[in-house]
């Protein structure tokens, strides 16, 4: 009796395991007409967030754009966008992209092509930089809506003592032996990540060479420009740093937000790095934790050259705004695009969370040029900025140079050939990663 | 003195021969209680299946394609290919060696300080014991990221306090820019946070250890050692086999302290990465996939090993029978 009576039982609790319930799919419009756009954001100071609420606002009723947070990894976010995106999930409507990703995802044909007026109205008076890096196929894909570069940040007492001339461009040997002879480091991003890549292909843009040759061939077909002289000028620089032993503690895990700190903590004399660290530094010296007379010792100008004669190529970075493919609404999605992107949003940004405008007019206004002393030198190096290679297979590329050139103390005469080699096979699919 | 067992322990191995006399004479009740245990396992079963099996055979599908997700339409048939890419690259024999290395170190220096701890929660009385077993599980009811970074941090350059307390390294070490010492990192948290798991599992097998034995071989004149070594070990066997074989399983996938602490910088790459780094990353679900293959190729291997070389008997360590 008992053994029939848990027979049943038995049935009836697999038969409730099974039950599932399906939660109703919501098709991104509320009952009052107003349609909700997904963001898919960066992590930030809360600038877009800001910019999310102040658009919704805007538009009278006809979208709220919500905003949600991606991994504050410039990869990570890569990662789950591209998975999503692969599985047409249409509730992204919007995203922040960092433009080395923009090729991929766009040669993917996850981007809702841009209307013809539009890509002319949101690369007008923007940066060169900014809009070749949001380009793909001859296409404006994306909107540039800020964009980044490297300075190189000094003390300006340290300068000084050596003997350096700031006011001049300076190159790289000049820094090191400056920093040499004055005991000091030179704050340099040699962690195993993306912003080896940086410091890579800047040095051989700089050097008047490309990591890529032709960036629009597919993976098998591209030829890498790494192993050349501008690739082994960059090599060079790397050794030297290592040898004159001014590559500071903690080289081989050290990051942006590393390199800040070490400058902050008087750890190094010199650094390259992003404006971010201007009011970083600023918010440590009123916050108490940074000796204000450091912050008033902060230099900067143009990132260094690699030869006397040749200007250099800093970094570029920034964020674009792209619009879903897989989105219901791309039409009310590029509307929301054009207030993200305004002026007065991007002025506002850069002076909240400290990333620069695209814009080139954003640097002629008064509040922009109180809050960034340096804000001539960061629209010059945004001029003459050269973007990461533009290919859809960036990731591959890129982990391949930050696994060959890294740890900085092993980069030989070798490294630009063996890192070519390298990824290369990768590229043909006959290497692993 | 030879290594003395208990009469119930021999008659459990007997034991599943002597279930399956019973259920061919197949009295109404044992066919009642077979039917039952398919009516109360067979859901269970069913969703395991889908759950496991499905993506189980869709990897090994996907291993033999060229596949790129975001090229679907350059998808291509290329057979063993990706598995000789593998089979062949030095980074696939670097990633299993450092793999093989953290099973082995952890597991080992885990099943002996698992033992100990195992034994003190065994034998610690009164108000003591469940703070004392409290305090020791701790670590295993924290998150594995969180852990990861809990070390990180605790060894970092900048924010880590471990550079002063071994002072003689020098206030600028970076134990992550070495392999062996970002690895010795990777193996103390991973010990750090399973140990408790092997002496959980440990614990009870000690339990199943009888009072009596230790008393007759205390009256017969052997010492705290010698009662360890003959009476309690070998009648924990089974137990310590289990421990070993699900720990060295959940050790060879080994990903999270790696991926947070060095994201196989250093030469630390890992088999679990190096899936995550071809997957993930590249989108290249087909090689992705033929090391997520290899990688559970080796761990029925480990499974196989244990399972026949050791004799490990999963029924007995349940305490079935």
């Amino acid at each position: 009796m008992a053994s029939r009576w848990l027979t049943r039982t038995g049935v009836v609790s697999a038969g409730v395991l099974l039950a599932s319930t399906l939660a109703a799919c919501g098709d991104g419009s509320s009952g009052t007409g107003t349609t909700t756009l997904n963001w898919y954001i960066n992590p930030d100071n809360g600038g877009q967030q800001a910019i999310a609420q102040s658009c919704s606002e805007q538009s009278g009723g006809a979208y709220r754009i919500e905003a949600l947070i991606l991994p504050s990894d410039a990869a990570q976010q890569r990662e789950q966008l591209m998975r999503r995106l692969a599985g047409n999930d249409s509730s992204i409507d919007l995203m922040s992209l960092d433009p080395v990703f923009v090729p991929e995802t766009a040669e993917a044909g996850f981007l809702a092509p841009m209307p013809a007026e539009l890509q002319a109205e949101l690369s007008e008076g923007v940066v060169q930089g900014a809009v070749q890096g949001a380009t793909w196929n001859d296409e404006l894909v994306a909107a540039p809506f800020w964009a980044n570069t490297q300075l190189l940040w000094y003390r300006q007492s340290v300068a000084e003592a050596a003997g350096l001339d700031m006011s001049q461009p300076v190159t790289w040997d000049q820094v090191v032996d400056a920093a040499e002879q004055q005991g000091t480091a030179i704050g340099v991003q040699g962690q195993r990540g993306e912003s080896m890549t940086v410091w890579v292909n800047a040095m051989v843009e700089s050097a008047g060479g490309q990591i890529i040759e032709n960036p629009e061939a597919r993976g098998p077909d591209i030829r890498l420009g790494l192993d050349s002289d501008a690739g082994r000028a960059a090599a060079a620089v790397m050794q030297r740093i290592t040898e004159a032993g001014v590559a500071g503690p903690g080289i081989d895990n050290r990051d942006e937000a590393g390199t800040a700190n070490l400058f902050q903590q008087d750890g190094a004399a010199f650094m390259v790095n992003w404006p971010f660290v201007y009011a970083q530094a600023q918010g440590a010296a009123e916050g108490g934790s940074m000796d204000p007379a450091i912050f008033e010792d902060y230099g900067w100008a143009q990132f260094p050259r690699m030869t006397p004669d040749e200007p250099s190529a800093p970094p570029l970075g920034g964020i674009d705004i792209g619009v879903s493919a897989f989105s219901e609404n791309p039409d009310l999605a590029y509307e929301a695009v054009r207030c993200i992107v305004s002026e007065d949003n991007q002025a506002s940004y850069m002076i909240s969370d400290g990333n620069p405008a695209a814009a080139e007019s954003v640097y002629d206004r008064p509040e922009v040029q109180e809050a960034y002393p340096m804000y001539d030198v960061i629209r010059t190096s945004l001029q003459e900025a050269a973007p990461r290679p533009q290919t859809a297979y960036y990731n591959e590329v890129s982990q391949g140079i930050q696994d060959r050139w890294q740890p900085v103390s092993a980069v030989t005469e070798q490294t630009p050939a063996l890192s070519a080699e390298f990824i290369g096979q990768v590229l043909s699919g006959e290497r692993l990663l | 003195m030879s290594a003395t067992t208990t009469p119930q322990a021999a008659g459990v191995a007997q034991d599943p021969a002597g279930r399956k006399r019973a259920a061919r004479r197949g009295t109404d009740r044992s066919r009642q209680e077979a039917r039952l245990g398919w009516y109360l396992a067979g859901p269970a079963f069913v969703i395991l299946v889908l759950v496991t099996g499905y993506p189980i055979l869709q990897a090994l599908y996907d291993s033999l394609w060229s596949y790129r997700l975001t090229a679907p339409d350059d998808r291509e048939f290329v057979g063993l290919r990706n598995y000789g890419v593998i089979l062949t690259d030095p980074l696939w024999w670097s990633s299993l060696g450092n793999t093989v290395l953290i099973t082995v170190v952890t597991v080992a220096v885990e099943l002996v300080i698992g033992f100990a701890l195992a034994m003190v929660m065994h034998k610690v009385l009164g108000w003591l014991r469940p703070i004392v077993r409290t305090a020791i599980l701790i670590p295993y009811a924290i998150i594995t990221v969180v852990s990861a970074y809990a070390w990180q941090y605790a060894f970092d350059l900048t924010t880590g306090f471990m550079n002063s307390v071994v002072w003689w390294v020098g206030d600028d070490y970076d134990w992550f820019a070495n392999k062996w010492t970002a690895l010795l990192v990777i193996c103390l948290s991973e010990i750090w946070k399973t140990t408790p798991f092997i002496s959980l599992l440990l614990l009870a097998g000690l339990a199943q250890v009888p009072e009596d034995m230790h008393e007759a071989a205390k009256v017969d004149g052997a010492t705290a050692w010698e009662r360890l070594w003959r009476v309690t070990l070998p009648n924990m066997k089974a137990s310590i086999m289990v421990a070993l074989l699900f720990r060295a399983l959940d050790a060879f996938r080994i990903f999270d302290n790696v991926y947070i602490m060095t994201g196989g910088a250093a030469g630390t790459e890992v088999v679990s990465s190096l899936a995550y780094n071809q997957t993930i990353s590249r989108l290249e679900i087909g090689l992705g996939s033929a090391v997520s293959v290899m990688l559970f190729l080796c761990v029925l291997l480990i499974c196989f090993i244990a399972i026949k070389g050791f004799r490990v008997d999963l029924a007995r360590a349940r305490g079935e029978g």
